[in-house]
């Protein structure tokens, strides 16, 4: 079967698509899960049965509450060493006070990475760990959805009081009674954030209709991430912070009547800071947090102070559903603090351990089907027993000293089936399923060697080779290893302990998958044993030998390797912005030489170019590569030419193209300072913030105005007349847009208009984009079927390009249309004054606009943390989060750079068919090649590194952008190919 | 004859090689608390100036390029300010060249400019002793069989040598290390430093080695 190179590399990639998916279903199992929500209120346990017949206990019901009022004071990054070290002596005097001698239980509370707002608040609420996938799959549909303390609460009829964070108030909508939501978006600002919340706080002590008042300051957390966590700012937040804690609490201690209940101070941190102020790592720092509870049912610390304990940060939620009376959530894997009820009676302790450590054990019936052999299980059974015993030598009625002895072993019974029961299910969240993984690897470097080895014929001028489909197929070999993988595969299903991806899949699937991957291994020996034959044949072949490198592929090769190696160092992959830049500026240097070597060295050295030469020298020592120059340089005997006047016609030309790679340069020097990203310079000071913060809207209304105009200009060239006047409204639909939903304002308005969504502007930007993305496949069609001349098709082509375009000017925000002009404008330059004249062939192309559209990912903001994603972009012109289309829309926002740059790609090479036939071949396959050498090689690392430190803040989330790149490449491949097939067929014909 | 040439260079450049590693060691009995690291404006001050000089010493010493004609004393002048200003631009494009590859504009402007300053002094500075403010013998001399001598070729080795020390020592600064070594312009500036002295080193043994493929075609 003769196959074309782009139908090749597509289904190559499709076929690689599928593997990345299955490792990614390996490497990111889905979180421990529980019935949903509304089967929850089943009826509690009764205490466990006294054995022997007739007696049983006569408490069925949950425990009435302990505390009356409980007010939560939640500070964003509170660091354990704030409160308990030296920091937390000087600045919060009250609290150390309470800490030493009040009546007080303090606690170091470790977080689970992500260190994230979000995710820990999940944490603090359902007691469960949110997985990594979980914060993504969640990151579009705010409200919490699982079983919660906070849903709980309000179904018991608490009435809650939220002020702070408006995380808060999207993950439980309708559950306050009153709340104020402040964002966290602008994170230079420490003091209204804060006080914003404090603001409420007088008023609310004075009244008596709450039973819950949850307090969430941003503050610290803004000062942490600006200034770090040494920064003079600290002290004082600190100090405010502290006074707000003993304002509540002394009004708390003065409701407390006689009678009543105590109320209950809980103060915690969601996570901490690491030395650099920024979180969402597993350093020390950012993983304690301090967990204090303040209520004057605590006995008064007696003896010197000893190190707070360290507890997980989900045992405040069984703890505090404990202390509120209500039932514990179901997924929580939380353990109760046992301090916080030590006062009670033994009986009632025993009580809250049994609930604690039954709904634990039910969660971990419903999560592992051999729940029966855990030890935490058998623990926890053997616990119930004793605790059956205890009660009948109680209802028996016995009180001595044999009776507390008893309870006391009990109770280290349940605590230590407790600790078991909870880290064996956190452990099922961080479980990788090694042999999905594994078969997903496998899958994709098979398809990666496939590529490699086939490359050299791919490329060849025809772009087409033959796949010998048959004899592979019909080997013994393929039968055999077939055999052999489904027996292996039957023996690891068979023997398996934990949950697997793909031992769940049906048989067929499974089997199909081993066939692919036998196939694949064929077709790899088979590619193999041909080279093998053919360089045993002495074929001279003078093409390949007399080939020699220019400094253009030495830098393209050495740049693809260094970048790929670049990815094991988790610093490079947070700053891999800078590698690309990098890249692209070097790339620019060199073919900024290779321009003037073509202009000057090849034709001649007058002096009137003296100071271009000198550039040209500085170029070509730049290029770091100054002796592959082919031609002699000009010698003396060249002095004294004189100039034609058709060069001089000429020159104006020459001059453009010479200076268009530091047009480039420059552009990119500017891009690079829009958006800071990354890490470590993330915090520094940039136009984008510049532009959108609010004093500076006229400044980014004029930007925008001129970026749409610009790309107007640009993009309308080649456009025919329909989709100039389609592409001119959408332009001004866009503004109108960005002007109603408030990003912008126009000329004349200056109030600002209340704000609405924008729906009706958006979606008549949609209409549009439909419009021109309609009329270009029209004409792609039409040169299809009828076969006209190819300017038909490159319209349709360019069309197709412009509608989207104007799709990402809708999506991106206003700061970032800037990008888009740039991007443009160089596509613009280096298709006519660079590749044109330097005549690159279609591989060494698409290499460079894959760089190009990788650093343009960068340039528009985004990075390789899941922070950067800009979640808005899903939500334009539609009225509720509807999840197809919001997913289309933040995947073509987020990816935009790089698919638009795929395109023009397209475009280019659909024009340049006529000099090189195979170009569209070339191209899909080096793109397909180029893409898959860093994920097949990155997989791999994350494979070997998956217990590193970093893995879920930084390795897991570039994982996600890999894999999600893959699948985009695959599509843009597939739409190669389709333009590919009819330009085939049309030579044919 | 060639023998002995190949001598001189190696010694010449030995001569270089030696005096980059005493102005790290000799200042610091000048200047109190003076490290390369610590204080490294003072000594990319100190490294640039001293090359400089010897730079101009040698190539009044050895003469490797000899002009052809005794020339008038005002040409001389002419030569020497044209070379000033050869320099001076190179600075400017280098400075400019780093800019654009992502150094800060406005803050440290100072650090930047003194790694360009040592960029130039080892490529352009060299450049202009070995071959004077001639456009037309740089570009024979940077293109591919354009060495004339093998003082063409110690020039082409260590110009390239010093310039992707450079590019390689932009390497590390990302990574999070936080070492003192790693704040702009260290990394980049020691990087240009050692290609340029592994350069020096490199051009006299790669000579010796290549001495009977060498053929360099009389004028
Ligand atoms: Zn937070
Ligand atoms: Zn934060």
């Amino acid at each position: 079967m003769r196959l074309r190179s782009g139908v090749f590399a597509s289904s190559c990639l499709l076929v690689e698509a599928l593997g990345v998916a299955l490792f990614l279903r390996g490497f990111f199992p889905l979180p421990v899960r529980s019935l949903p929500r509304s089967e929850a209120r089943r009826d509690p346990p009764a205490e466990p049965a006294p054995p022997g017949s007739g007696m049983v206990s006569n408490w069925t019901k949950i425990p009435p509450p302990l505390f009356k009022k409980v007010v939560i004071v939640l500070i964003d990054a509170l660091r354990d060493d704030f409160v308990f070290g030296s920091k937390g002596k000087q600045f919060m005097p009250y609290t150390t006070q309470v800490i030493e001698k009040g009546t007080s239980h303090s606690f170091i509370a470790e977080a689970k990475p992500p260190t994230v707002t979000m995710p820990r608040i999940k944490a603090l609420t359902t007691g469960s760990i949110p997985g990594f996938i979980d914060v993504i799959v969640n990151l579009n549909s705010p409200a919490l959805l699982d079983d919660n303390l906070i849903w709980q609460a309000k179904t018991a009829g608490k009435r809650i009081i939220f002020y702070g964070d408006d995380t808060w108030v999207k993950l439980f909508p309708k559950h306050f009674v009153e709340y104020d939501g402040t964002t966290s978006f602008f994170v230079s600002d420490f003091t209204e954030v804060d006080d914003n919340v404090t603001r409420h706080l007088d008023r609310v002590l004075k009244r008596e209709d709450w039973d819950i008042l949850i307090l969430h300051y941003l503050g610290l957390d803004h000062i942490g991430h600006m200034t770090g966590p040494n920064s003079p700012l600290v002290g004082p937040k600190l100090h405010e912070m502290d006074n707000i804690l003993k304002k509540i609490h002394i009004s708390l201690l003065s409701k407390e009547g006689e009678s009543s209940l105590p109320n209950l101070l809980v103060v915690c941190g969601d996570h901490g800071m690491s030395e650099t102020g920024n979180h969402g790592g597993s350093s020390e720092g950012e993983v304690h947090t301090p967990l204090l509870f303040i209520s004057s049912a605590f006995e008064k610390r007696s003896g010197p102070l000893t190190q707070p304990k360290l507890v997980q940060q989900t045992d405040l939620a069984t703890t505090l559903a404990v202390g509120l009376g209500l039932p514990i959530s179901r997924n929580s894997v939380g353990n109760l603090i046992l301090p916080v009820v030590g006062d009670k009676t033994m009986r009632e302790q025993l009580r809250f351990l049994h609930l604690n450590g039954f709904q634990l054990s039910r969660l971990l019936q419903e999560n592992t089907p051999a729940y029966e052999k855990d030890p935490g299980y058998e623990h926890f059974k053997i616990a119930e027993k004793s605790h059956g015993n205890w009660i009948k030598l109680y209802l028996d009625g016995n009180n001595s000293e044999i009776l507390l002895n008893l309870g006391k072993k009990v109770l280290k019974q349940y605590l230590e089936a407790l600790k078991t029961l909870s880290s064996s299910l956190s452990k099922q969240v961080a479980q990788y399923d090694m042999y999905s993984m594994l078969v997903g690897t496998v899958i994709v470097l098979e398809v990666l060697f496939l590529l490699l080895l086939i490359t050299p014929k791919a490329l060849s001028s025809r772009a087409e080779f033959e796949v010998p489909l048959s004899p592979p197929l019909f080997s013994l070999l393929f039968y055999l290893v077939c055999l052999m993988l489904c027996a292996v595969h039957v023996i690891v299903c068979t023997s398996a302990e934990s949950l697997c991806y793909f031992c769940s899949m049906s048989w067929l699937t499974a089997v199909g998958v081993m066939v692919l991957i036998s196939a694949l291994m064929c077709g790899i020996l088979s590619a193999i044993g041909k080279i093998l034959e053919s360089s045993r044949v002495p074929v001279k072949n003078p093409v390949v030998s007399n080939s020699s490198w220019s400094e253009v592929d030495v830098l393209i090769l050495t740049g693809t390797i260094g970048h790929v190696l670049s990815l094991g160092a988790s610093s490079f992959i947070e700053e891999e912005h800078q590698t690309w830049y990098f890249l692209i500026n070097t790339l620019c240097l060199a073919l900024c030489q290779e321009l003037c070597r073509n202009y000057f060295l090849l034709k001649e050295g007058d002096p009137q170019h003296s100071i271009t030469l000198k550039q040209s020298f500085d170029n070509v020592k730049e290029a770091y590569e100054c002796k592959n120059i082919d031609i002699p340089a000009a010698g003396d005997s060249k002095l004294g030419k004189v100039t034609s006047s058709a060069e001089f016609i000429k020159g104006s030309d020459k001059w453009i193209s010479l200076a268009s790679p530091w047009i480039i340069l420059i552009c990119c020097r500017l891009l690079r300072s829009l958006n800071q990203t990354g890490v470590q310079w993330a915090h520094r000071p940039d136009f984008g913030h510049w532009l959108t913060s609010s004093e500076h809207k006229s400044e980014l209304s004029f930007l925008a105005a001129v970026s749409l105009v610009m790309i107007f200009i640009l993009v309308q060239r080649k456009c025919s007349l329909v989709s100039k006047i389609a592409m001119a409204l959408g332009l001004l639909g866009v503004y109108s847009y960005r002007a109603a939903i408030g990003n912008i304002i126009f000329p004349w308005q200056h109030d600002s208009k209340d704000i609405s969504k924008g729906i009706t502007e958006a979606r008549f930007v949609y209409v549009f984009v439909l419009g021109i993305v309609f009329t270009g496949t029209k004409d792609l069609l039409k040169s299809q079927v009828i076969s006209a001349d190819s300017s038909v098709k490159s319209i349709g082509l360019w069309e197709v390009y412009s509608g989207l375009v104007l799709l990402a000017a809708l999506l991106f925000r206003p700061h970032n249309l800037p990008v888009l002009v740039f991007c443009l404008l160089i596509q613009t330059m280096m298709t006519k004054c660079i590749w044109r004249p330097l005549k690159f062939d279609a591989a060494q192309i698409t290499i460079m606009h894959y760089w190009f559209g990788q650093a343009f990912f960068y340039f528009q903001g985004n990075s390789n943390g899941i922070a950067t994603v800009d979640v808005s972009a899903g939500f334009v012109g539609l009225d509720s989060y509807v999840e197809i289309p919001a997913i289309f829309l933040t995947a073509f926002a987020t990816y935009a750079g790089p698919l638009l740059w795929a395109i023009h790609l397209l475009c280019y090479l659909s024009s340049e068919v006529s000099r090189n036939s195979a170009a569209m071949g070339h191209g899909c396959f080096c793109y397909a090649l180029v893409r898959s050498i860093p994920v097949a090689v990155y997989i791999i690392l994350v494979t070997s590194l998956r217990y590193h430190l970093f893995i879920w803040s930084v390795f897991s989330p570039k994982l996600l952008y890999e894999g999600m790149h893959v699948f985009i490449t695959a599509v843009i491949c597939l739409f190669f190919t389709a333009m590919d097939q009819n330009q085939s067929r049309k030579v044919q014909d | 004859m060639k023998e002995a040439e190949i001598k001189r260079l190696l010694a010449a450049n030995l001569l270089c090689v030696f005096s980059i590693i005493l102005t790290t060691t000799v200042p610091a009995f000048f200047l109190d608390s003076f490290s390369v690291l610590g204080t490294h404006l003072t000594w990319l001050c100190i490294c640039s100036v001293s090359i400089s000089a010897l730079n101009i010493v040698l190539c009044l010493v050895l003469r490797p390029n000899p002009s052809p004609k005794r020339s008038s004393f005002a040409h001389k002048i002419s030569r020497f300010l044209k070379c000033c200003i050869y320099f001076f631009m190179s600075c400017i494009l280098f400075h400019v060249i780093v800019v654009l590859y992502g150094a800060p504009l406005i803050e440290s402007v100072t650090e930047t400019f003194l790694f360009a300053v040592l960029l130039s002094t080892f490529t352009t500075l060299q450049c202009l002793c070995m071959l004077g403010p001639n456009i037309q013998a740089w570009i024979r001399v940077f293109s591919k069989n354009g060495a004339m001598s093998i003082w063409d070729n110690s020039l082409q080795i260590t110009t390239m040598c010093s310039i992707l020390g450079a590019w390689f020592g932009a390497f590390p600064i990302p990574l999070d290390w936080d070492r003192p070594w790693q704040v702009w312009p260290i990394s980049c500036s020691l990087g240009a430093t050692f290609g340029y002295m592994a350069g020096l080193i490199i051009a006299p043994l790669w000579i010796h080695w290549n001495r009977k493929q060498l053929t360099y075609k009389s004028r």
